[in-house]
């Protein structure tokens, strides 16, 4: 018994406990948990204004949660006392809205955190940037400046610049909200493929296509708590509750599958 | 004496003067820059202390005379500064004097600057665990000081010109001989005439250089040129 929770824990890479945060009065998470093995891909889901940024930002803390815990792995990261640029440089972050670098090429987006978070020399972290940005098939774009690329370019520039750090898991903050609709499919195949790989990964998307195919599970956000959670078949198939039913039927009406 | 040959006459010794214009611009403008960014950075993200030290630093250059913050740095300052044994050539106190209020001024431009780099951006850097002055030396700066430029060198030409106020505190720069050169000769009108032109020929120079850095340093989609998106 002791064993087993034991290999477990090894497994278990992202850990969140009870996570509050309001803004002034505004209570956006109330008491969220969840976890995720590594290797698995999470897709978070819910009505907009619930708290799935709100949660991602918590994990990392570009915001502070008011009450709760956060571990990677075996270590608390939502400590007082914890290097949080340490902790950070292991999770990657991809934003809606890319925020590239504006100044640098793809190729500088991906190698600067390499080279000024890891201290890499500048061979390797360009050896490792081409690698990534290969990885995204993004190889032709290296010398190409964010403005100079499309939507869905910048976006599979920002997740090698994410994977580029090696990290233990990467949070994608609606990948694919901010792109028009032919450009969704090269970001989600990224994704797809990434999932396969074995990344552990946490997503907020309503990109249900994707959540079928390779989540492991889909998190129901409601009014800032986790109302269901369960593989996409069963969630699709057989919801616990009402909304959750409700809310897949209108979204998949929305963005289809 | 026709006035190209008056020119030609009276050039030697203004050219002579005008390296002193130069040096006193160029360190001034040094001095300004490095000064003007830090009271930028406090300014934007300092506590709240440094966020008044600095605040109540450029309230106080932009607020008052250059000429009179001159006078004090080469006239009012000397005997406190006497006391640990330190003497002011009017250069340095020239360059002091412009320099600290070049500063004010930079400080401005360089907080405008920096609060117009997007804010994802230093979410980005603190996200993949830069920290904050990481950030803000990979990532703000270099895209504030290429977004400075335009108003920056305007700061730059204004320098230029105001740097004839260290005439008062008997720097031999060009408008202090200029006018030494319009009193000898007595061809006041001709005399600084001359003076003028030659003011003027380095303001193009500089505009030129200015105009080549930033065409030298642009990148695409950030700054005033960059139209598509």
């Amino acid at each position: 018994m002791e064993g087993t929770n034991k290999q477990d824990a090894d497994r278990i890479v992202l850990r969140v406990e009870d996570v509050y945060k309001a803004y002034g009065d505004n209570e956006v998470l109330r008491g969220v948990s969840c976890e995720l093995a590594r290797g698995e891909t999470k897709v978070v889901i819910g009505p907009s204004g619930t708290g799935k940024s709100t949660l991602l930002r918590c994990i990392n803390q570009l915001t502070l949660p008011d009450k709760g815990h956060v571990w990677l792995g075996n270590t608390e990261i939502t400590c007082k006392d914890c290097d949080i640029n340490q902790v950070r440089s292991q999770i990657g972050f991809v934003f809606q809205s890319f925020n590239l670098f504006t100044h640098l090429n793809a190729l500088a987006n991906v190698r600067i955190g390499p080279m000024k978070v890891k201290r890499m020399d500048k061979a390797s972290a360009t050896k490792l940037a081409r690698e990534e940005l290969e990885r995204v098939g993004l190889s032709d774009k290296t010398d190409a400046f964010p403005a100079e690329l499309s939507g869905g370019q910048q976006q599979r520039v920002s997740i090698a610049r994410a994977l580029a750090m090696d990290p233990k898991l990467i949070l994608f903050d609606e990948p694919t909200s901010a792109l028009d609709p032919e450009l969704i499919g090269e970001v989600l195949k990224v994704m797809v493929d990434l999932a396969r790989d074995g990344m552990t990964m946490l997503v907020v998307s309503h990109e249900m296509g994707f959540a079928r195919s390779v989540a492991d599970e889909i998190i129901f956000l409601e009014e800032g708590r986790v109302l269901e959670q369960g593989p996409p078949d069963k969630l699709f198939v057989h919801p616990r509750e009402e909304r959750t039913r409700e809310f897949l039927h209108k979204i998949t009406e929305l963005y289809g599958e | 004496m026709g006035f190209f040959e008056f020119a030609g006459d009276i050039l030697p010794r203004l050219l002579n003067a005008t390296v002193t214009t130069l040096k006193l611009t160029g360190a001034s403008v040094v001095l300004g820059l490095v000064v003007g960014i830090f009271l930028a950075l406090g300014r934007v993200y300092g506590a709240r202390p440094l966020r008044w030290l600095s605040s109540g630093y450029i309230q106080f250059f932009r607020g008052t005379p250059l000429l009179i913050q001159l006078l004090i740095v080469y006239y009012g300052l000397p005997p406190y500064l006497a006391m640990i044994g330190i003497k002011l050539s009017p250069l340095v106190a020239a360059i002091i004097g412009l320099g600290l209020n070049s500063a004010a001024y930079q400080a401005e431009y360089f907080r405008g600057a920096i609060q117009a780099v997007q804010s994802g951006q230093m979410m980005a850097a603190r996200s993949m665990g830069m920290s904050r002055a990481k950030a803000i030396r990979h990532v703000i700066l270099p895209q504030a000081m290429r977004l400075v430029i335009p108003s920056w060198s305007n700061e730059l030409i204004y320098s230029i010109k105001y740097s004839s106020l260290a005439y008062f505190i008997t720097l031999p720069e060009l408008t202090f001989v200029g006018k030494k050169v319009a009193l000898h000769t007595a061809r006041t009108f001709e005399a600084y005439l001359v003076v003028a032109f030659i003011y003027l020929v380095i303001v193009i120079i500089v505009s030129r250089l200015l105009t080549m850095l930033e065409n030298g340093v642009r990148v695409p989609g950030l700054g005033s040129h960059s139209g598509h998106r």
